[in-house]
């Protein structure tokens, strides 16, 4: 790890905040972005919309699987599941480390028949935070799919649907707005995810460093509270922009479930 | 031509029922937890009984013995639910159009303009199902069904969750599909009223066994079922037909086979059929023609049976020239008259309840409701 932990040092210098340095101005311009600060929003806003993405196909059918699968280690499955919530991030990192990393099990078989490598990428830097919001996405989806009235896939049955059609045209937009809300989650946890990252692809700039990690890297070199500053509010707006978009997108689709 | 014969275990309950049916409306009937829903279900292919046969014009959907089980979503039976079940994140033209998708091109049957027509449901196409009211639910629900282009419509109690006003502006359209279209229709009900009106043929179950089978009139008229029907309202139905109109008292003419019916004035021609049922807590006997009585209707007929054991009320049959009516008295008045089988008695009947099936499809406004005549 390149990087000494200096916590209360560091926080020390970001409290003083607005007035408490010299040229006060730094703090007022925020949009002024250095070329190392546009570079981290947009890895983040990045790796964030892929591990979205990335997780979304698996975090439905492991939710499907959960709400409505009756079979032998169903239990275990959502134990693991759950497992990066309650695991420390660091740890989860350092799993993913020896799963995906170049010389982990995974890690060389993707990177020698798919060239796939996420050891030290952005790409590994997504899969981190698709792991660390893959239970707050399953778990939005499993509360919806409980909720629906199974009494209507029946009536979609008599009406000539297959399974597969009733999933489609009755099941799948009656959990929408569970879906929706776990995409969120998932996105925002993978804009402040920071712990699993560092420890499997490390805070290269330009290629995993995000906002979370360049902030703390800002932190920790003199005079670097301005960036951090910034970069601060501009993760604070991408996270307050994402809950309003998903409360309207869910509200929404209540009603749309509601009949409204 | 429906064949319906299934054995189901569940719990301590056990389902053991056969019926045929040649179309029309077959009813259901019996009390709740009598094995009704689980029947259709079983026809609906909603579950897998023990052991099944299920045909539908020689079709077969369930056979457990040579393992034959068509999944729901391939039978074509087009079910009904009590509470509508209308797809939530639909509007009504969606709803409607639903089952049509997955129908064969090929099947033929109604098409949307004329069921929409035929349920009277136009003005709600475009309005989210959860804006409709309780009857408008039900009736899309009924066009939904339709839609699907099923060989069998079922109907689980598709009156049961509506208030009696609603319930009145559902029956018609039922009737109607019977009628009209000519979809064979199993239906499930308690109700003694909507089955009086609407069955073609009557089932009545009773702790999942068919207690009694064949048409309405017949098994209605069946003393030994009342304890199954529920005694309030037993009741017997007479065919009848409009003989002549009496303007000047604003009465109409029914026959039936026994004699003449009294009711005042319905707008129909000369000759229409007509369905009265008659309880049985409203005929009196006489042993005499009454005279001097302000009830106008007396039919002629023999005591034909005497049910009811120790208690105070005993149901009685009487045989009307062929026809059952069914009369509900005290047993202190069965011994005072002397009532035994094969006596020659007098039916005085207060009150008449006729059913307007034969015409509803002709006239809408009128056919509103179950019409009831009280007079005396």
């Amino acid at each position: 790890m390149p990087l000494a932990p200096r916590w209360s040092l560091s926080s020390g210098c970001a409290l003083r905040g607005p007035g408490g340095g010299g040229d006060d101005r730094r703090y007022l311009m925020p949009l002024s972005f250095s070329p190392e600060e546009l570079t981290a929003i947009k890895l983040s806003l990045r790796v964030g919309f892929w591990a979205m993405l990335g997780s979304l196909p698996v975090a439905v059918a492991v939710a499907m699987l959960l709400a409505r699968g009756r079979f032998w280690g169903r239990s275990l499955l959502n134990a693991v599941v759950y497992l990066p919530l309650v695991m420390p991030p660091v740890v989860t990192g350092y799993i993913l480390l020896i799963l995906f990393g170049r010389h982990g099990v995974l890690g060389a078989a993707l990177a020698d028949y798919l060239g796939i490598v996420f050891a030290f990428r952005w790409t590994g830097a997504a899969l981190a935070a698709s792991v660390m919001g893959f239970p707050l996405m399953v778990r939005s989806m499993r509360l919806s799919i409980d909720a629906v009235d199974r009494r209507l896939e029946d009536a979609a049955a008599t009406l000539g649907a297959s399974r597969f059609w009733i999933w489609l045209t009755v099941t799948l937009p009656l959990i929408l707005p569970g879906i929706i809300a776990g995409m969120i989650l998932s996105f925002a946890r993978a804009l402040g995810e920071f712990g699993a990252t560092i420890t499997f692809v490390s805070n290269i700039p330009g290629e995993t460093q995000t906002l979370p990690t360049a902030i703390y890297t800002f932190l920790q070199v003199p005079g670097g509270e301005a960036g951090a500053f910034r970069l601060t509010l501009v993760s604070v707006a991408i996270s307050v922009t994402a809950l309003f978009a998903s409360e309207a997108i869910a509200q929404r689709a209540v009603r749309r479930a509601a009949g409204l | 031509m429906l064949s319906v014969e299934v054995t189901h275990r569940l719990g301590t309950f056990t389902l053991d029922a056969a019926f045929e049916s040649e179309g029309g409306l077959v009813a259901l009937f019996g009390r709740s937890g009598a094995g009704k829903t689980s029947l259709i279900n079983a026809i609906a292919g909603i579950y897998r009984p023990d052991r099944a046969h299920i045909a539908i014009d020689g079709t077969v959907l369930t056979d457990t013995a040579t393992g034959i089980f068509v999944p729901a979503y391939r039978r074509r039976v087009g079910y009904v639910f009590q509470e509508g079940r209308l797809f939530p994140h639909l509007n009504v033209r969606q709803n409607l159009l639903y089952g049509r998708w997955f129908a064969p091109k090929a099947a033929g049957g109604t098409d949307f303009d004329q069921v929409i027509a035929l349920l009277a449901i136009e003005h709600l196409l475009s309005r989210r199902s959860a804006n409709l009211s309780g009857g408008e639910k039900q009736r899309v629900a009924i066009g939904r069904a339709l839609l699907a282009r099923p060989r069998l419509l079922v109907m689980d109690e598709p009156l049961a969750a509506l208030d009696e006003s609603r319930r009145g502006e559902i029956l018609p359209y039922i009737e109607r599909l019977r009628d009209e279209l000519r979809v064979p229709i199993v239906y499930v009900s308690h109700s003694v009223a909507e089955v009086a009106r609407l069955a073609t043929t009557l089932v009545v179950l009773s702790e999942g066994k068919v207690a009694a089978i064949g048409p309405t009139a017949e098994v209605m008229g069946r003393l030994d079922l009342f304890p199954l029907t529920g005694r309030a309202e037993a009741g017997a139905i007479l065919a009848t037909r409009v003989a002549a109109h009496d303007t000047r008292f604003g009465l109409t003419i029914l026959a039936a086979a026994s004699g003449e019916l009294r009711i005042p004035y319905l707008d129909l021609p000369i000759g229409t059929a007509l369905r009265v049922r008659i309880r049985a807590r409203d005929v009196m006997i006489a042993l005499t023609q009454p005279e001097g009585l302000s009830a106008l209707n007396v039919l002629p007929g023999t005591v034909a049976e005497i049910a009811g054991g120790d208690g105070p009320i005993v149901q009685m049959r009487l045989d009307c020239a062929g026809e059952a009516l069914i009369a509900r008295l005290t047993r202190r008045s069965v011994e005072t008259l002397g009532l035994r089988p094969g006596l020659k008695v007098y039916a005085v009947i207060k009150s008449v309840a006729f059913d307007r099936h034969a015409f509803a499809g002709a006239r809408q406004g009128a056919a509103s409701a179950d019409a009831e005549v009280a007079e005396g």
